[in-house]
């Protein structure tokens, strides 16, 4: 198999540091400043001095972007975070301990991830208020059940495993058995679920700030520019479609990224 | 019968649930809504007036069968920003929304069933790297950007149609059916790919069974195999994950009828949540739950159908 080789995930991992490269970089320095408007320079199509063309206020689309990347980064890096390291936390005791938590638990896990998630930030959204930081709370509550389930599952697995039942006899603690000998072992299915949920992220803030009910202004994210280029489609269309590539770029770089760890895992 | 029956159950006491959940989402707000329609000025009598007419002065579990009953025999309450019953308001955009949603579901049905057979089944090395590279990359283009690029192809380079004019089915069923084709497409296409992706590593894994090793020995013919054995085995995870899909369906119509104003029940949504009128928000969540609790309880059905294995456990 050594013939064949990986593609998704070089090209996913491409991608993905190509993105994350720029975006970093966009924290710091930008060809232009993101705010500045220029009246003798409004809807220029795309060019050397504007790689995206400029908006109706004659800001630079590219610098734009890139700032509006870095606010839907963010929020996507916080959500996966709170997601996956409370999902390991629940997810490992229940696994590891099981009993009636761990059938509650499961239960209300089933059910949330039963509904789309971004039916549920609506709901959250709409009692909290919006706001940056109430998205991340909102969608990373709602990430929690998916990361919990994974994680659950192999350590439900692992559980009853000799190399565990070695290391008990050899007096580890339920701690240390979960977190230094389980745990490790759950990486791979991590990963890949870390790169879907991402997607997931970053999608569901996109919408909503689509829909006017995520990130507010003056700050900017991809969906609430998406949102703001529908305005201008006929007279600088380059705004829509160099906002929507680089959301389509973030997640297909990460999606394939997800599926070469996967086929990756599968080959073993 | 008996799985029908005990579904059936499941599927009441989770539209129960959901129904409660909702109620007391919108229980633990922060803040009082008489403070919103009255203003911060207003006298402590007239608040109490107004929390008297609007029933908020009694306990939570009274108002909440109160409005379970209510809402049962179709009437959500009043809006507060409106002061309109909120079944009103809905009924002339709920039609549309299940419209849209019903024919992107369609969509995606009727497409993605052939193309994931034809990916999963062709022995050509070209066609599965097309189908399968071609997947991954329309996976990852979310809806409303193929509604924004479809409204600028269509509507601006082609004029086929004019973006915000939209016909009702009152006025015209032809015209309003001919308007959706194109927001149904764009939801249903990042969900085609996904159905191709999956049928076709379900197809796969179902080639390799020795079922059909066996029938192939008898001398069917590989076209006879795939549509009489591989078929009915392969759609079967194929039908929970199109359950799945008629949910995420309903949430993309919301933001799809923003791309192609729509006036389907999003417009309305945004607005109340924006001024937080929770009579509103409250009655499209509770219908939008009902809607995705019952079309899971039908894809059970359907996969017991499907399959006469599964039984009751």
């Amino acid at each position: 198999m050594k013939k064949s080789r990986n593609l998704f995930l070089y090209i996913g991992g491409a991608i993905t540091i190509i993105m994350t490269a720029m975006i970093v970089l966009g924290y710091f320095w930008t060809p232009y400043s993101p705010t500045e408007m220029n009246g003798s320079a409004k809807f220029q199509p795309p060019s050397l001095a504007h790689l995206l063309g400029t908006d109706n206020f004659g800001r630079d689309i590219f610098s734009r972007v890139i700032e509006g990347a870095g606010t839907t980064f963010f929020i996507a890096v916080c959500v996966v975070f709170i997601g996956c390291v409370v999902g390991i936390v629940i997810g490992s005791l229940c696994g590891y301990y099981g009993g009636l938590p761990d059938l509650i638990l499961t239960r209300v896990c089933d059910s949330i991830t039963a509904f789309p998630s971004f039916l549920l930030a609506l709901v959250i959204v709409s009692v909290a208020g919006s706001g940056t930081y109430n998205i991340i709370l909102a969608l990373g509550i709602l990430f929690i059940p998916s990361f919990a389930r994974i994680v659950r599952g192999e350590f439900a697995r692992c559980r009853d495993l000799n190399y565990i039942k070695s290391a008990k006899l050899m007096g580890a603690g339920g701690f240390r058995i979960m977190f230094k000998h389980i745990l490790p072992n759950t990486f791979p299915v991590l990963f890949s679920a870390i790169t879907i949920g991402f997607n997931n992220a970053v999608l569901s803030e996109a919408s909503m700030s689509f829909l006017g009910i995520g990130i507010q202004p003056p700050d900017a994210s991809l969906g609430s520019m998406l949102s703001d280029s529908q305005n201008y489609l006929r007279s600088a269309p380059w705004y829509a479609i160099g906002t929507g590539l680089v959301i389509a770029l973030l997640i297909l770089g990460f999606s394939l990224l997800g599926e070469g760890l996967q086929r990756e895992d599968r080959r073993g | 019968m008996k799985y029908a029956a005990k579904k059936f159950c499941t599927l009441i006491i989770t539209l129960f649930i959901v129904s409660l959940l909702a109620f007391l989402a919108f229980q633990v707000i922060p803040g009082d809504p008489t403070t919103d329609m009255l203003g911060t000025e207003a006298t402590a009598e007239a608040r109490a007036e107004l929390r008297a007419e609007l029933g908020l002065d009694r306990p939570v579990l009274v108002r909440y069968f109160d409005w379970l009953f209510s809402f049962v025999t179709g009437d959500m309450g009043t809006s507060y920003s409106y002061r309109m019953p909120v079944s009103d308001m809905l009924a002339d955009k709920l039609p549309i929304t299940f419209l849209l949603t019903i024919m992107s579901f369609l969509f995606t049905v009727v497409l993605s069933i052939p193309l994931g057979i034809l990916a999963g089944s062709t022995r050509s090395k070209a066609l599965d790297v097309i189908i399968t590279a071609f997947d991954q990359l329309v996976m990852s283009v979310p809806a409303f950007f193929i509604g924004i690029v479809a409204c600028f192809v269509f509507g601006n380079i082609f004029a086929l149609f004019v973006p915000g004019n939209f016909v009702s089915y009152t006025v015209s069923w032809s015209k309003c059916l001919g308007y959706l084709v194109l927001p149904a497409l764009s939801i249903a296409i990042p969900r085609i790919a996904m159905t191709v992706k999956m049928l076709r590593s379900s197809v796969l894994s179902q080639m390799e069974q020795d079922y059909v090793r066996t029938a192939h020995s008898r001398g069917n013919r590989r076209s006879s195999i795939l549509v009489r054995h591989v078929l009915k085995n392969a759609l079967i995870p194929v039908i929970t994950f199109l359950a799945v899909s008629a949910a995420e369906i309903m949430t993309g119509s919301i933001i799809i009828e923003q791309v192609f104003t729509i006036p389907g029940i999003s417009r309305l949504l945004i607005a109340s949540i924006a001024n937080r009128d929770f009579p509103v928000v409250q009655a499209i969540v509770v219908i939008l739950a009902a809607w995705i609790v019952i079309v899971n309880f039908v894809a059970d059905l359907l996969y017991q159908f499907a399959d006469p294995r599964i039984r009751l456990r």
